[in-house]
């Protein structure tokens, strides 16, 4: 436990970050000229991070395995980003929204950094206004918000479902003018495959290039990872497909602790699974529970359709459940109750792993309130149906097109069927209060480290938490280190650590490819998402997760030595670069079982059947859990846990009800 | 920037198009009120007049010179833009539909600006060549302007050209009168929709059908009956 | 199902390619077009052969990443739709199904269906930004920004620079795709300082970088995924004009 020290400023929770900032010690510009620093990954976090460093005079290199760093998944956030602006006179505030991220997260998240968050949350939207992202506005010219799930005021900026787009694209042009300049150097279709320790401090990167095949040493006397998560260790998720976590893995096991890894968050409504060939799965926003109404029939393996099932034949569960909050319940609750259905025998759909998510109440309402406004008092069923989907379709229109496209169901017609996918992930690689992993020079910024959400992520707050990590939060605590580095001169990558860590890296790319097995990667990252979503997932129990660890353990060992990669290592081979991250999927998902496993309470995402409440709900062991805990490496499937306490000044932990 | 670079860049180069395109529109109307002057039954005196009158103008004759530099600046930015677009694909589709997405005429201006080219120099050569170059034509003694066209609107191939190239013409502005107004910039959506129904207006009936119903009516010998 | 491909295949930028035909059977209705594409490269590395290269990577329409010009068309026959999220009820059983990559002089072949759209990169780091620091910047609805406008501006933001304006033209013309940022920037009151510069450095940009001249066809408006509408190229050529004659 010694090993971990946050370094969480003394002092109130409202002037650490002011104190911070004012006595941060700096590097004058002349020194930054001469400080390189490595991003990888150019999302929200990284691109941010990358321009912002670079404005400020320091020499950045930048990373991404996609073509272009606008690609990043970030793109694909789509309902908005959270800020304590207040706008809406609704009595927001810094200490309301970062009450809510600490509550949202069940207690297990850090009160320094959570408040820290909440107060750069304005210059957020300040910034991105500035750089031409387009927000939803309302007629006065002035900026629009929309609420969000786990929050009383209405603090969501958005812009259209696109709002992680826009964001992105802010972000990636404030980098595109850096890369303009010249202080940014862009390395596209890179990925990074190792870090490069030299005196216990990170000093580069081996990264890969994807089109060549060459391995590249960079230096930098900093490093930071910006790779966001690791939700693809389940192989069917909401992420992109080549969302990955070799970069934090591989610093993982250069000696950067592992946050809270059993930490996930499934997401409620997607479009369910479809047949074996299903890739990835797709969001529907979290905005349709505000007027949809969540369903399944009352009876066990029922075959009529959705619309010939009477009104008093249909179980609205989260209804009956939490009448309180209904259809609004925080994500990890819907997800929960969602599988509790299906898993009785109440799904719905072809594969019965599904529930309807319905309009018809919606319709109805919309339908009604149009008619008034029109005058229509004596409009026909028909007539007002007509009208409260066209209302409908004026709110979610794009999201029901791309239902349609996906399902081929018209969901104006019969209700969508939706159903839980991997999401985001809370845990990742431990970092202090200046975003520092336990290896001196590295950092991790964004979904990649283990963040602030604590065991459960509100929606709209990963947006938050990337750009604020990038634009506001390292610009200063990176001062803190390199100020101690500015005698360090550029190391040669021809230092013997370079060669040594690129030697092992060829090694690993020869023995994949050597192995000449007879199953493709796929195969095997298909068959530990099945492991991990039947036993890691949305509930996990002692039995399984001890059984999950054998089997990831026995999956892996059949992946060194039955893996099929055709082609060659000096040319671009997608096979190959899947191969090597799933090759960290297998031992991530065994840590993520791992710690699963020890955490024996339920809190946010992390349900343990074991530890409930006798209504089923989630039962915290506040006693025993409230820690972070973070994993060190010691060998393949061998680690030591390190606990980080989490004191609770000024919120006092208490039972999550939405009842 | 230098007025050289933005005649040179991509979007200068539009803008000389539409710029020289629409100067020849304006010119198209003045030839159209002439060709009309024929079918008054005066025994050709009106045009006749006309003509003369434009001959011995020294603002025409001016004008007329920038409008051999438009034609020329036309053509040849043309040539250019063409010849650079082809490069800009140097492997072609196996399957292209392009069909499907934009018009044929939008997509083929090459095609039927080199028909109208073709069209200009024999219809040049045809009267303009005679009559003011070589002064064989409309002098005194000479055959009249107006009998002139009478007589080679006799020849059927001759009225299947110019109304073929009339035509032509047509689909050529149809696509190029709304497109330069968008190369100006000018493409609102509140008068989108106006910009493209004019020009068509203006494509087909105005000039299609105005410059097709000279030959069609000498040719029946509904015009020209009094010359 | 069972369909006939008939896929580009080219080792390397270097070398020529072909079409490739391909017979692939058992393909459901409900699959995407790029599981389709799974199913096919998985058959092709059970027979130790070299799966296609093909750039997808979010799979839900918005990373612009996916790439395919699909029997004629720039991410095949649905209209508004990236080629992640075409699905195979598009299609016929028994079709022929022809695919190619992008082409285009300033979209080189890196193998197979992936190119290299790294001019759009270039194009953006000429001046697709506004030049604000972090930290600069005022308070968010200090400048309030008329909703027409704000909408008209996230129209155009909306671009996903994934291509296929520049893969369907005949011309090969990226004036859609740099239209699109010029006008979302010029929209907004943040964006009208630098307006002159931005259009001037990213149409010299566009120059360079070999694509073709726009000759207002339409056929990227059409094609579009996220429909960006013709009258943004209108917008920078009057952005342009003006810049030149005022500067």
């Amino acid at each position: 436990m010694t090993k971990l020290n946050s370094k969480i400023p003394d002092g109130p929770l409202e002037t650490k970050w002011t104190k911070y900032k004012s006595t941060v010690p700096l590097v004058n510009p002349s020194n930054k000229r001469n400080i390189e620093i490595i991003v990888v990954g150019s999302g929200l976090a990284g691109a941010s991070a990358a321009a912002s460093l670079a404005e400020l005079g320091y020499k950045v290199k930048c990373f991404c395995f996609q073509d272009s760093p606008r690609r990043a998944h970030s793109i694909a956030a789509q309902g908005g980003i959270n800020a304590a602006k207040n706008y809406q006179n609704d009595g927001d505030s810094v200490y309301r929204l970062f009450y809510d991220t600490i509550k949202g997260g069940d207690y297990r998240a850090r009160e320094g950094n959570v408040h820290r968050l909440a107060e750069v949350s304005s210059a957020i939207i300040d910034q991105c206004v500035a750089q031409g992202v387009p927000f939803a506005r309302e007629y006065g010219g002035y900026l629009d918000n929309r609420s969000f799930g786990g929050t009383q005021v209405q603090r969501t900026f958005y812009a259209a479902g696109q709002t992680g787009q826009q964001l992105l694209l802010g972000a990636y042009s404030a980098l595109s003018r850096q890369i303009g300049k010249g202080s940014v150097e862009m390395h596209t279709r890179h990925e990074m495959l190792d870090v490069v320790i030299i005196d216990g401090k990170a000093r580069g990167i081996i990264a890969r290039d994807l089109i060549s095949g060459k391995l590249e040493r960079h230096f930098g006397h900093a490093v930071l990872l910006c790779t966001g998560g690791y939700g693809n260790v389940f192989y069917l998720s909401t992420n992109a497909m080549g969302c990955n976590a070799t970069a934090i893995w591989k610093a993982h096991k250069k000696g950067a602790f592992f946050g809270n890894p059993c930490y996930t968050q499934i997401h409620p409504t997607c479009i369910p699974v479809a047949g074996d060939h299903q890739s990835k799965l797709t969001l529907m926003s979290e905005s349709l529970r505000n007027d949809g109404r969540i369903w399944v029939p009352k009876k066990q393996g029922e075959a009529r359709k959705a619309n010939e099932i009477p009104e008093d034949e249909r179980d609205y569960y989260l209804e009956r459940r939490y009448p309180a909050f209904g259809n609004l319940v925080p994500r990890d609750v819907a997800s929960r109750a969602a599988k509790e259905r299906c898993d009785a025998g109440y799904g719905v759909g072809v594969s019965k792993m599904a529930v309807y998510l319905d309009f018809a109440f919606a319709y109805e309402r919309y339908g009604k309130t149009k008619a008034n406004q029109l005058g229509l008092h004596t409009a026909s069923g028909a007539e007002i149906l007509k009208l409260g989907k066209a209302e409908v379709a004026e709110k979610y229109g794009n999201l029901f097109e791309m239902y349609e496209k996906i399902t081929g169901e018209n969901p104006y017609e019969v209700p969508m069927r939706i159903y839980p996918a991997a999401h985001y992930v809370m845990g990742g690689l431990w970092v202090d209060y200046d975003l520092m992993t336990t290896v001196p020079g590295m950092y991790a910024l964004g979904e990649a480290n283990f963040s602030d959400h604590g065991a459960n992520r509100l929606g709209a707050s990963a947006l938050m938490q990337g750009l604020a990590d990038g634009y506001f939060v390292i610009p200063y605590t990176i001062g803190t280190y390199l100020s101690q580095d500015i005698r360090t001169k550029a190391i040669s990558t021809d230092h013997e650590a370079f060669a040594e860590t690129e030697k092992k890296i060829q090694e690993q790319i020869d023995r994949l490819m050597n192995i000449k097995g007879a199953r493709s990667v796929d195969h095997f990252h298909k068959r530990l998402g099945k492991i991990m979503w039947d036993k890691c997932g949305m509930a996990r129990n002692e039995k399984g997760l001890a059984e999950a660890i054998g089997e990831i353990k026995a999956l892996r060992e059949e992946f060194w030595k039955d893996v099929r990669i055709p082609g060659g290592q000096n040319e671009l081979n997608a096979e190959l670069e899947k191969a090597i991250r799933v090759a960290d999927f297998l031992e991530l998902g065994e840590l993520m079982c791992k710690d699963a496993l020890h955490r024996k309470e339920s809190c946010g995402g992390h349900f343990r059947e074991e530890y409930q409440t006798e209504e089923g709900e989630a039962k915290r062991d506040d006693d025993n859990f409230t820690y972070a805990a973070a994993w060190e490496f010691k060998n393949v499937g061998e680690w030591e846990l390190n606990k980080e306490d989490l004191n609770y000044q000024v919120v006092h932990p208490s039972q999550r009800s939405y009842k | 920037m230098t007025i050289d670079q933005y005649i040179n860049s991509s979007i200068g180069r539009k803008t000389v198009m539409a710029a020289t395109g629409l100067f020849l529109c304006v010119f198209l109307i003045e030839h159209l009120y002439s060709n009309l002057l024929l079918l008054f039954t005066d025994g050709g005196v009106a045009f006749t007049e006309w003509s003369h009158t434009l001959v011995h103008s020294m603002l025409i004759r001016l004008i007329e010179i920038f409008l051999f530099l438009a034609i020329v600046l036309h053509v040849v930015q043309a040539i250019y833009i063409t010849k650079q677009n082809r490069e800009s694909r140097p492997v072609k589709y196996a399957v292209y539909k392009v069909d499907q997405t934009s018009s044929w005429f939008s997509r083929n201006m090459g095609i039927t600006g080199s028909l109208i080219f073709f069209f200009i120099v024999v219809h040049m050569w045809q009267f303009f060549v005679p009559y003011r170059i070589m002064d064989t034509v409309g002098g005194e003694g000479q055959t009249n302007v107006a009998q002139t066209i009478k007589e080679a609107f006799h020849n059927p191939w001759f009225v299947l050209l110019y109304v073929g190239s009339s035509a032509f013409l047509a689909f050529h502005l149809n696509h190029g009168f709304q497109s330069a107004f968008t190369t100006f910039g000018m493409n609102a959506k509140k008068y989108k929709s106006l910009i493209s129904l004019f020009g068509s207006f203006f494509a087909f009936v105005i000039i299609g059908l105005g410059f097709s119903i000279i030959p069609i009516l000498f040719y029946f010998g509904i015009a020209g009956k009094t010359f | 199902m069972n369909l006939t491909l008939k896929i580009w295949r080219q080792k390397n930028s270097k070398e020529e390619g072909k079409l490739v035909t391909y017979q692939v059977d058992g393909i459901s209705k409900e699959m995407s077009f790029l599981e389709m594409f799974d199913v096919l490269n998985e058959r092709l590395v059970a027979k130790n052969e070299e799966p296609i290269a093909f750039d997808h990577d979010c799979r839900e329409g918005i990373c612009g990443m996916c790439s395919m010009h699909i029997n004629g068309r720039p991410h095949g026959p649905w209209t508004r739709t990236t080629v992640c999220q075409l699905h195979m009820r598009a299609f016929e059983d028994g079709e022929t199904i022809v695919i190619e990559p992008w082409r285009a002089k300033g979209f080189p072949v890196i193998k197979d269906l992936m190119v290299d759209r790294s001019a759009f990169d270039r194009i953006m780091a000429a001046g697709g930004f506004v030049s604000v620091n972090t930290g600069n910047a005022q308070d968010a609805n200090c400048l309030p920004v008329p909703k027409a406008d704000a909408d008209e501006s996230f129209s155009a933001a909306a671009c996903i620079g994934c291509g296929a304006c520049v893969a369907s033209c005949k011309n090969s013309s990226a004036m859609l795709f740099v239209s699109a940022k010029v006008s979302q920037m010029a929209l907004l009151p943040q964006g009208k300082v630098e307006r002159k510069d931005r259009v001037m450095n990213m149409v010299k940009q566009m120059d360079v970088e070999g694509f073709g001249n726009c000759t207002n066809t339409g056929s990227c408006e059409s094609v579009c995924p996220k429909g960006i509408s013709l009258h943004h190229i209108a917008r920078m050529n009057r952005e342009y004009l003006l810049a030149n004659i005022t500067e």
